[in-house]
């Protein structure tokens, strides 16, 4: 299978990405400029982390103009699997993708560390080779996470099991303690109501070999790979 | 003509920024304050003579962009 990484002006974990699903999952990936306007044959996409462009007016605000993001919405909403991280998951929530918005963390701090997060959902293409429940150890690195949501989206959100990833304690419990950003709920990760669109703040990618700290990240690549070989997911 | 627009966190929504700032202002000897919240500012240029549509126009892009209606509202006012 093929993986394309979006690179906007900006980005900087478009290599990260880029590497991991090439040398570390062992599949093809290609980095796809944002003024592009196909995904080059992509079966999964990423939009990577960093600062697309500079972060100016919002995080991902001007990032949703970019011409290849047509082609990123046609293709999701074609069904298929597409992965924001981090900056990608806030370009996700400007342009429509996925629903809410983020604001800066409660703490006003920029923040750089390894977090447990819990998967919530194992029916998405980014976690169907995860176990339920199963937390991962995984870096974040952000000033703007702290997810938010009007109360009835939440509760939406809730309702239709749109909450992926959740920041936990080691042992998988929720609490005020062991979330880094004042996210409501605790999300650190969502998907829209069709379940092919995933966003999450932390870094998968930057988790995928032990000698990073942590390869606890690989399984949501490894996930797409083995979603699109078992045929669960339907695009053109 | 000019327009200004105003957007600021919805009530509703935690504003850290101006948390942080009031909070300062306190240690600076200000104990009156009770709260701040942080917002932006935009200033238009438009190509308009009619201070309606000017008004209807910045609306229009306060809408689609330089607020974001999940979190922010906003007040345009068309300088005349």
């Amino acid at each position: 299978m093929k993986f394309s990484v979006v690179v906007f002006p900006g980005s900087n974990s478009d290599y990260d990405a880029f590497y991991a699903a090439s040398r570390v999952v062992g599949e093809q990936a290609e980095l796809v400029w944002h003024k592009d306007t196909d995904l080059k044959g992509a079966d999964a996409v990423i939009l990577p982390g960093g600062f697309a462009h500079g972060d100016y007016l919002r995080t991902g605000a001007i990032a949703r103009f970019s011409p290849i993001m047509a082609a990123v919405k046609s293709f999701a909403d074609r069904g298929g699997p597409v992965l924001g991280i981090c900056n990608g998951f806030q370009v996700l929530l400007e342009a429509g993708l996925l629903p809410g918005a983020m604001v800066r963390n409660d703490r006003i701090k920029f923040v750089s560390k390894i977090v447990p997060v819990r998967v919530e959902q194992t029916d998405t293409p980014f976690t169907a080779a995860c176990a339920s429940k199963q937390v991962l150890h995984l870096p974040i690195a952000h000033g703007e996470g702290n997810y938010y949501a009007p109360p009835d989206q939440l509760a939406a959100l809730e309702e239709h099991r749109q909450v992926i990833f959740r920041y936990t304690d080691p042992a998988g419990e929720v609490g005020a303690d062991w979330n880094p950003n004042g996210s409501l709920n605790g999300i650190a990760g969502i998907c829209n109501r069709q379940r092919n669109v995933v966003g999450l703040m932390p870094h998968p990618e930057r988790a995928s070999e032990a000698v990073l700290g942590s390869a606890d990240g690989r399984v949501v690549l490894a996930s797409v790979v083995q979603a699109l070989a078992e045929g669960a997911l339907r695009h053109a | 003509m000019k327009a200004r627009v105003y957007v600021t966190l919805k009530p509703s929504v935690f504003d850290p920024q101006g948390h942080v700032v009031a909070e300062a202002l306190v240690t600076l000897g200000y104990a009156d304050v009770k709260d701040v919240r942080q917002g932006k500012f935009f200033e238009v240029e438009l190509d308009h003579a009619d201070p309606a549509t000017a008004k209807a126009r910045v609306t229009e892009m306060a809408d689609k962009l330089l607020a974001n209606p999940v979190i922010e509202s906003y007040r345009v006012e068309v300088l005349q």
